[in-house]
């Protein structure tokens, strides 16, 4: 908070007032260059995980103008799938690799994507709606062996799952702060020693001649702490924040008959859950939820503003049944049983009362019927 | 998160007449789960009372303002003869629940469409209108038929407006040069200059008029309508404008704001500095 009021001034100045400051935003450099196992010169801070993909995305390609073709996967976040979609209709060829109904990766489908002309592979470290993992020192080690620059969107990961940039094969991954309970709309980008790469914001000497712009000190400051305390925590995400996740998951699928699992159940962060359920409508859960103090998110068209449901959830064929009642829940080493109670409690009234205005009663009894006999 | 009015969340939390009606006199269906929304409405007719509605009941599969539109088109139609309910429009559903955010009003057609499907099937007819023309948009199933129809009504003039309102143009996006050339064609015949109207020094009247109502239309009305709000113009006189606002522009508290930094800081922009703008109530005199 200090640095708020009291300590304002710039870190590129001369006077002590300011420059105190950089010995701060080092610091904070150190912290999130330890929790990834990277050296502090390559870290760069950013305004966000959106900031890092341009980065590292433009970045690339800037210092490799020959090479003309992209590899990123159909479930990238927007960040970088918007970017790639640009790309392609300015002067690039972008290949997207699909995934399967887990919504997993065909590495022999990278492997014969790869050209002469591929200068980047793009490919996230785990999906932002699903919470399933991508093989990625896999996609590295053939990256590497094809010379080719490998990005990896880690912002769903890092805090999560241990990274050890020193001895991993991506070359470059993106941060966002508030994934990892640091302040909204900072970042970093983290760029291996030796990988090219041109600055995308262009302006003065910040960030060693990589990211022009003043620091955002306090986002900075407070991103690097969150960095120190997601590495302290790390071991509970395996075990603490995985059996809350399992349970809230578990009792959902146990008690509602219409639910179904999206992704992965193994290859998946130990935080995220999404779930389905059948011919009940995303906003509509995520609005009675609210009612009782329930935070969640939806993969529904209705949501986004757009008409279609989450592009993720269609890449790996979840019908449209489904797909708009898709619900995630996220926990946190925050999380607590009592809170994992609440929900499991509050869910089947919420899906009972939208199955009673719902057209589809019949089809919900006949699945319900269906997933009885199973059991 | 969606602004939603607070008439529209009690509707959605509270939905009145939800159900079905066994031996309903007409039902309506609209919509499909592939498309993420769909309204089954049932109407009762008394049969002794002129054929007025004496039941209506609805089941939504949708988002909450999809529920709400259906819940508030049951209440609508309550007491009235078909003839009566055909009236209602999209806008007045949405009014009615005090505006939707501009992506909802969708549910507000959807609502209108589940009626016209209930009186086609009471009256024995196999489609209601709008399922019948040339399909353009693929993705959502949308006809030349119905797009015309929103663009009418709602006096819209973009392509988001008309993916707002019917969901056409939502999907792969290959129809918006179609749905553009539907649009051009319908307004070509009114007044909707494609340039940007110059600041002659000396106007005519006539001129003046011109400027005024080009103005409205491209630069105030699209933006009142966001808010799910619109005005009429009433008259000119010498440099007064005076206009009445519509849908929840109409019962808003801060009209009054609206008509000073909207209306008349357009008006004065694009037309001339010395404009004044006065609202008119329904009934005539100034507010």
């Amino acid at each position: 908070m200090p640095y708020f009021t009291e300590l304002y001034g710039n870190p590129s100045s001369m006077h002590t007032f300011g420059g105190q400051l950089q010995k701060k935003i080092n610091q904070a450099r150190e912290q999130v260059a330890n929790l990834i196992g990277a050296s502090p010169q390559e870290i760069i801070f950013t305004s966000g995980g959106t900031e890092s993909d341009n980065a590292a995305i433009r970045g690339t390609l800037e210092a490799n103008p020959d090479k003309k073709h992209i590899i990123t996967t159909r479930v990238e976040h927007p960040a970088v799938l918007n970017l790639c979609q640009y790309l392609a209709q300015n002067g690039y060829e972008v290949t997207e690799l699909g995934v399967d109904s887990q919504g997993l990766l065909d590495l022999d489908e990278l492997h014969g994507a790869i050209r002469d002309d591929t200068v980047l592979i793009t490919i996230m470290y785990a999906n932002n709606e699903t919470g399933v993992l991508f093989p990625v020192e896999e996609i590295g080690q053939i990256a590497r062996e094809k010379g080719i620059t490998f990005h990896c969107d880690a912002v769903q990961a890092a805090g999560k799952l241990p990274l050890d940039m020193d001895k991993s094969t991506m070359d470059m991954i993106s941060l966002s702060g508030h994934k990892l309970h640091a302040p909204k709309g900072v970042g970093a980008l983290y760029i291996r020693k030796g990988v090219r790469f041109k600055p995308f914001m262009l302006g003065g000497h910040h960030e060693n001649n990589r990211r022009a712009g003043t620091e955002n000190v306090p986002s900075i400051i407070g991103l690097g702490m969150a960095c120190e305390l997601a590495r302290k925590h790390l071991p509970e995400e395996q075990t603490k924040v995985r059996k809350l996740r399992d349970k809230l998951e578990n009792q959902t699928l146990y008690q509602m008959l219409n639910s179904r699992l999206n992704g992965h159940n193994i290859l998946r962060l130990p935080n995220t859950t999404n779930i389905s359920f059948e011919y009940v409508e995303g906003e509509a859960i995520l609005l009675l939820l609210n009612e009782v103090g329930i935070c969640a998110s939806s993969g529904s068209a209705c949501t986004s503003g757009s008409l279609e449901p989450s592009h993720v959830l269609r890449a790996m064929g979840v019908p449209f049944t489904a797909a708009h009642g898709s619900i995630r829940f996220s926990l946190s080493r925050y999380s607590t049983e009592e809170e994992v109670d609440y929900i499991v409690e509050h869910i089947p009234p919420v899906i009972r009362k939208l199955k009673e205005i719902s057209p589809y009663g019949a089809e919900i009894e006949e699945l319900e019927l269906k997933a009885a006999a199973r059991k | 998160m969606w602004d939603y009015t607070d008439k529209v969340k009690d509707y959605f939390l509270h939905p009145r007449n939800v159900g079905e009606i066994k031996d309903a006199d007409a039902i309506g269906e609209v919509g499909a789960i592939a498309c993420g929304d769909a309204l089954r409405l049932y109407l009762k007719l008394d049969k002794k009372n002129g054929n007025r509605i004496a039941d209506a009941k609805f089941k939504t599969f949708g988002c909450g303002s999809a529920i709400a539109s259906a819940s508030a088109l049951t209440e609508m139609v309550m007491g009235k003869t078909l003839e009566e309910a055909e009236k209602i429009t999209n806008q007045d559903i949405a009014d009615f629940l005090g505006g939707l955010p501009p992506e909802k009003m969708h549910c507000s057609v959807m609502g209108k469409e589940a009626l016209e499907s209930a009186i086609a099937n009471y009256r024995g007819y196999k489609a209601a209108p709008t399922e019948e023309g040339v399909i353009v948009c693929k993705c959502f199933g949308v006809t030349d038929v119905k797009i015309e129809r929103v663009v009418r009504e709602n006096r819209l003039t973009t392509v988001e407006q008309v993916t707002n309102y019917c969901k056409a143009g939502g999907g792969c996006k290959s129809c918006h040069p179609d749905i553009q050339g539907i649009i051009d064609k319908i307004w070509e015949k009114e007044v909707r200059p494609a340039a940007v109207p110059t600041k002659p020094r000396k106007m005519s009247n006539l001129r003046k008029m011109q400027l005024i109502q080009e103005t409205i239309e491209r630069d105030i009305r699209p933006v009142l309508m966001m808010d799910g709000g619109d005005m009429d113009l009433i008259d000119v006189d010498g440099n007064t404008v005076y206009v009445s606002f519509r849908g929840s522009c109409a019962e808003c508290a801060g009209s009054r704001v609206t008509l000073k930094s909207t209306v008349e800081a357009k008006l004065r922009e694009f037309v001339t500095e010395e404009l004044v703008v006065e609202e008119v109530n329904q009934g005539g005199s100034t507010a």
